[in-house]
């Protein structure tokens, strides 16, 4: 698409109904809850909380551009930015655990009880 | 002439004389040892004979019988109560002071010879001189806590003299004992003292006593008062139901018996109460109960020195008795008498023990009278002595104890006739436990071992001139007071003024009449001497000896010789039950309130450790309790508005 | 100034020590206390009995807050600054004979325990106050659990998370307060005065002058008394307290019972009373009541210890009791009583310890049936043990006296009865002390105190000062009741309003 004229992004957003975002982030936020309660796998877990965290980054901009309030798209880039470096982390994490147990089940991480 | 510096001097002497014989016992010699102790004594009674004379030209001079106050010091001061340590000189403080100093340093100088073979002889004088101390600033105190000082001073001195051998338990048990019963009538004193403090803001006697004399007689608190003061009295001075002490307390040296457990602390409690007599004439009521208490004593004593066999328990009893009566005249309102008592019994009782000190030692500490016998031929001097002490305290005309005794029973005769009845009883028991003593001592055979025949000896100079001076002052001390307004009862009028006016009919003049009062001495007279007889036929005419210890006794005299089973019954409804209680709140007690405590740390560990199975390990469940928590508290904050 | 040297030379020298070993570590901890000694003297002989606070310091701590680190001496704290600077020194001194290994650190704990106690004595701020209350408790917790008894763990544990519980209490109760004052402080309701912020003071001071409800009074009251009643100990909230010090090493049970039982005196003395006086008006008599209830079981259960140690620690519980419930007699007589039997009470019972420990290290044994005969060796022990004896039991001339004296006649002016059975303690003191006194040192001796040591040397040299001490009070109480007296009448103005 070549844009005749600047786009104004709030303008495109707002061509949407909030209640069509509010419903699909909440959509995605429980498909990713659903997920981290019913995977095992350590990656999939991971990709839930991904899920989530999009999901609510997506009703932030929403928000964001409804009310006019920039506060709200600098948060998403700092969750951007956080979830990145956590995803560096949390699959340096899963690779060792990977090497030291030869799974990434989580339910066979339970020694940390009592 | 600096007075208040005298008044200092006194209390001091015999302090430096304890610091010296206390911090160098074992360096100095024995000979200086006794030499440093009696002149301590000996300088105090000089300054108290100077200010006895020194006070009575000021009354002479000027007619005022203002007391004289010496301030040392405040000692305490809190808020508006200010006690100061300062001294009180005036007729009864005199009194006291010349039999205690006076007293004091005869016994001091018999305790030269009577302790010269024991090894504590340098702690036997450094105590004496000590107790001398307090027992001075018990009489010369101008306020009650100062007098509580010397009360509980002389109290300690005594629990160290007592158990002045201290390697033999009972010794040592007889001490505390006699420690802990003062104790209790000392917690009655101290409470006394504060109740003085609530009422009247001050301790000084000076104060108090002027602002007594607004109370009305039978007020409430002076009830108070007086009855917790006399708790304090009956505790140092051996009465119902505090008495069991004293007779234990003869575990002491001899010279310790005579001065602190005849002559001058027992003899506080008397002083207490002629001290506060203001105080005790509002208050008939406690008058009564002493009364009581007393005549109970005086008998309760009497009879069981009837039939002891230990020749200091004899005594002992004796003394008891004797306080009996002295309780019995101030009960009376006959606070002359009863101070009059106090002054002659001191000479024949500190007399009597000396001389039985002096049996003692000849007899190579043998003390049971079973074992004497016929020592007037091997101890002259002490057995005339002894003699005089014995008729003195009988009540037999015209030694000392006749004069005092006869005047406390006919004021009491005015007062209550059925008390003097049995005050009589009382005397008689005395001239017969008395008599009984001398004769067994003194007359028949000797019946103890031969090893103690062959030691038997006079006892040495040093010994028996306190004997001889203590029995001219048994014989002619009833001089003090003659029957019909004697010395005596005019130098103590002025102490009494207060009381007269507050109780004016309790002072009234007596109403017996001349032949009524010939009459009853003649009476008590006649007591005495029949108990003599008495006595006589039995232990002298008969021979009788009293039975040795094995042999079973009727049930009277088992009764009197157990001492009532006073001291099992206290036993068993006082200490056991005291014992029973430590032993049960420490193993019991103890075990519930820590139990509490440590059930606390039960329940938290006990709920900690189920709630620690949340904890298993289950990523899973982690989430799953996390995701149902955060539903949970968004639901709440949906439904319920806070 | 001269508190905060009181409160920080301490510190400085047990960091010296600590890195120090062995021999000189003892003396410099020793010099140290001596030093510390000398200052607490200077305060003494410089302190101007008046009701201000002296020698103080103040500086912001978390001035944006208004805590502040704030410390100085009046009347009240005075005492226990003596008594603390007095018996310190004396503590290190009678550890001189035992070996301790880990010397210096075992001597640079008693450093900052000083440290901690004398910050707990002149603190002004109430969280000041907290702190060093609580930061007292971590060395001797040290002290006892390093080289303690055999069964130190247990119940050191159980002294530490007692006392804990209970401070918890306090802390909760000065955060309330801390909240208060603000609403108090805030400007006059005047019309377009821009609203002065609510500025909240932790200030001691500023919390007398709170004006608080009866309600949250009697809250507060229990908020504080728990803590004190812990520390003190108050009956029924001992039990930790017997075997505590019986199983701390004698220096931890003299720190313990000598001056840090005292802190829980001085907090009621200092926060409660003035702070909810209306809460006393209420449960002061149940305080009392407890306190006296204290006295008497402690007394009675005393009589039949046969441990010496245990047996003094009984009767620390019943004298303290005495001290309580004087304070809450909230009289001129009672506490100044009560203050004074702090300092008396401390010497008294150091004394008795050490003469324990001396016995115990002598023959191996505190058992009293085991003993037995000891004073035909040992004419000085003999002396200064009944010395220090008697002023425990209250003797007249003695330092227990004035304190007993006063103390029981605040109690007795309060109510009579109770005054009466408070005075049993000298009856019941006498029974169990000459006991011990009799048990131990007269009688024949055992094969455990045959050819027993008189004391001698380092020994003598504590327990002298101590005598001298127990005679000072005794005789001329008014040197320390002076420097009271402004301070206790300054409080007796905001109990009575």
């Amino acid at each position: 698409m070549q844009p005749s004229q600047p786009v104004n992004i709030p303008e495109v957003i707002q061509q949407i109904p909030l209640n069509y975002y509010l419903i699909i982030s909440t959509a995605l936020f429980v498909i990713g809850i659903i997920g981290v309660l019913t995977r095992r796998n350590a990656i999939i877990i991971f990709m839930s909380i991904e899920l989530m965290l999009n999901a609510v980054n997506l009703l932030l901009i929403a928000f964001s551009s409804y009310r006019s309030d920039p506060a709200g798209q600098v948060f998403v880039f700092f969750i951007m930015a956080v979830a990145a470096a956590e995803v560096s982390v949390g699959l340096a994490i899963i690779v060792m655990i990977y090497r030291n147990i030869r799974s990434i089940d989580v339910g066979l991480l339970n020694k940390l009880k009592w | 002439m600096q007075i208040d510096l005298l008044c200092i001097l006194i209390p001091l002497f015999p302090l430096i004389g304890f610091a010296i014989n206390g911090l160098g016992f074992r360096q100095i010699p024995k000979g200086a040892v006794g030499l440093i102790g009696s002149a301590a004594a000996l300088a105090s009674f000089a300054v108290s004979l100077y200010l006895f004379a020194f006070f009575r030209t000021q009354v002479g001079i000027t007619g005022s019988n203002a007391p004289i106050i010496a301030n040392l010091f405040d000692w305490i001061s809190v808020g508006n109560l200010n006690i100061s340590f300062s001294f009180q000189i005036d007729q009864l403080s005199l009194l006291m002071l010349l039999i205690v100093t006076g007293v004091g340093s005869l016994i001091h100088i018999y305790s030269i010879g009577y302790m010269k073979h024991d090894e504590g002889f340098g702690k036997f004088f450094a105590f004496l001189n000590l107790f001398l101390f307090f027992m001075l600033l018990l009489v010369m105190g101008s306020n009650y806590v100062v007098m509580f000082i010397g009360w509980e001073g002389v109290g300690l001195c005594s629990y160290l003299l007592i158990g002045f051998w201290n390697t033999n338990t009972n010794y040592n048990n007889a001490a505390r004992k006699a420690f802990v019963m003062n104790r209790i009538g000392d917690l009655g004193f101290l409470l006394g003292i504060f109740m003085l403090i609530t009422t009247f803001g001050s301790v000084e006697y000076v104060t108090i006593f002027d602002q007594a004399t607004g109370f009305a007689v039978g007020d409430k608190t002076m009830l108070a008062i007086t009855l917790l003061l006399f708790v304090g009295a009956a505790g140092k001075s051996a009465q119902i139901p505090l008495y069991t002490w004293l007779p234990d307390a003869m575990a002491g040296p001899t010279p310790v018996s005579a001065l602190i457990h005849a002559a001058t602390m027992v003899t506080a409690g008397i002083y207490m109460i002629v001290r506060s007599n203001v105080l005790y004439t509002l208050a008939p009521l406690t008058l009564d109960i002493i009364g009581g208490i007393a005549i109970a004593t005086a008998l309760l004593a009497a009879s069981i020195g009837l039939v002891q066999n230990d020749i200091k328990k004899v005594l002992a009893y004796s003394t008891v008795s004797q306080l009996g009566y002295m309780f019995l005249g101030l009960s009376v309102t006959a606070y002359t008498a009863g101070m009059f008592h106090v002054i002659t019994h001191a000479f024949f009782k500190a007399l009597l023990f000396l001389g039985a000190g002096s049996v003692i030692h000849a007899m190579s500490d043998e003390q049971d009278i079973r074992n004497m016998g016929g020592l007037r031929k091997y101890l002259p001097v002490t057995f005339w002595t002894f003699l005089i002490g014995t008729i003195a305290i009988s009540g037999i005309p015209p030694f000392a104890g006749f004069f005092s005794k006869d005047e406390i029973l006919a004021h009491v005769f005015e007062h209550n006739k059925v008390l003097w009845v049995l005050g009589l009883i009382g005397s008689a028991m005395t001239s017969f436990y008395m008599f009984r003593l001398l004769f067994l001592t003194f007359f028949g055979e000797f019946r103890g071992t031969d090893e103690q025949r062959h030691h038997l000896h006079e006892s040495p100079a040093s010994m028996t001139i306190p004997l001889l001076v203590l029995a001219v002052l048994s014989a002619v001390g009833g001089l003090l007071n003659l029957p019909g307004g004697g010395w005596l009862s005019d130098f103590m009028a002025p102490l009494f003024e207060p009381s007269r006016r507050v109780n004016p009919q309790a002072f009234a003049e007596g109403t017996i009449d001349h032949s009524t009062e010939y009459m009853l001495m003649a009476i008590s007279t006649g007591v005495a001497v029949l108990s003599l007889v008495a006595a006589y036929v039995v232990y002298v005419s008969r021979r009788a000896v009293p039975a040795p210890e094995t042999v079973e006794r009727p049930v009277t005299e088992k009764v009197l010789y157990n001492k009532y089973y006073i001291d099992e019954f206290y036993e068993t409804i006082i200490v056991r039950p005291i014992r029973g209680l430590g032993d049960a709140l420490y193993s019991f007690g103890e075990f519930v309130i820590d139990g509490v405590v440590n059930g606390v740390a039960w329940l938290v560990r006990a709920s900690s450790g189920q709630l620690r199975l949340l904890q298993n390990g289950s990523i899973g469940f982690y989430v799953f309790a996390m995701v149902l928590s955060i539903a949970a508290i968004v639901a709440l904050r949906f439904f319920v508005r806070f | 100034m001269l508190t905060l040297a009181l409160i920080l030379f301490p510190i400085v020298a047990a960091l010296v020590v600590l890195a120090m070993n062995g021999e000189s570590a003892k003396r410099l901890a020793f010099g140290a206390a001596l030093i510390e000694l000398a200052l607490a003297a200077y305060a003494f002989i410089r302190f101007v009995p008046n009701a201000q606070s002296q020698f103080g310091f103040d500086y912001p701590w978390l001035a944006s807050g208004g805590i502040r680190f704030s410390a100085g001496i009046d009347g009240i704290s005075l005492l226990l600054v003596v008594l603390t600077g007095l018996l310190v020194p004396l503590i290190i001194l009678s550890a001189f004979r035992q070996k301790y290994d880990r010397t210096s650190a075992f001597y640079a704990l008693i450093l900052f325990m000083q440290a901690a106690l004398m910050g707990v004595f002149t603190a002004r701020d109430a969280f000041l106050f907290y702190l060093f209350f609580e930061a007292a408790l971590i060395p001797v917790y040290f002290l006892a659990a390093m080289w303690g008894g055999e069964n130190r763990i247990p119940v050191t544990f159980k002294f530490f998370v007692y006392t804990i519980f209970g401070s918890l209490f306090m802390l909760l109760g000065i955060i309330y307060l801390y909240y208060q004052t603000g609403s108090m402080v805030a400007g006059p309701p005047v019309a377009g005065a821009p609203a002065i912020s609510a500025a909240h003071s932790s200030a001691i001071a500023d919390f007398y002058a709170l004006n608080l409800s009866p309600t949250v009074q009697s809250w507060l009251f229990w908020a504080f008394f728990i803590a004190f009643a812990i520390k003190m100990p108050v009956f029924p909230f001992h039990t930790w307290q017997p075997d505590t010090y019986v199983e701390s090493p004698t220096p931890a049970t003299m720190l313990l019972a000598g001056i840090m039982l005292k802190m829980g005196v001085y907090g009621v003395i200092r926060l409660v009373l003035p702070i909810v006086p209306a809460g006393v008006d209420v449960w002061g008599t149940t305080a009392m009541v407890l306190a006296i209830i204290g006295i008497v079981y402690g007394s009675v259960i005393a009589i039949r210890q046969r441990d010496m140690k245990r047996l003094i620690a009984y009767s620390s519980f019943a004298h303290v009791g005495l001290m309580a419930a004087g304070v809450f007699s909230q009289t001129a007589n009672g506490l100044q009583g009560a203050l004074v039997q702090m300092l008396a009470h401390g010497i008294n019972v150091v004394g008795l310890f050490f003469i324990a420990e001396i016995i115990f290290s002598r023959t191996n044994s505190r058992m009293l049936d085991q003993l037995g005969g000891i004073t035909r060796t040992t004419p000085r022990l003999t002396v200064y043990f009944m010395i220090i004896l008697l002023g425990s039991v209250a003797l007249p001339l003695t330092n227990g006296f004035v304190g007993e004296f006063l103390l029981l006649s605040g109690v007795f002016s309060y109510n009579n009865w109770l005054g009466a059975v408070a005075g049993l303690t000298i009856i019941l003191g006498a029974v169990y002390m000459l006991r011990m006194y009799q048990k131990s040192m007269f009688g024949a001796t055992s094969a455990r105190t045959e050819g027993f040591a008189d004391v001698s040397g380092s020994e003598s040299w504590v327990l002298i000062p101590l005598v001298f001490m127990v005679f000072w009070i005794g005789m001329y109480p008014n040197s320390f009741l002076k420097m009271t007296e402004p301070a206790v009448t300054n409080l007796l103005q905001y109990i009575t309003g």
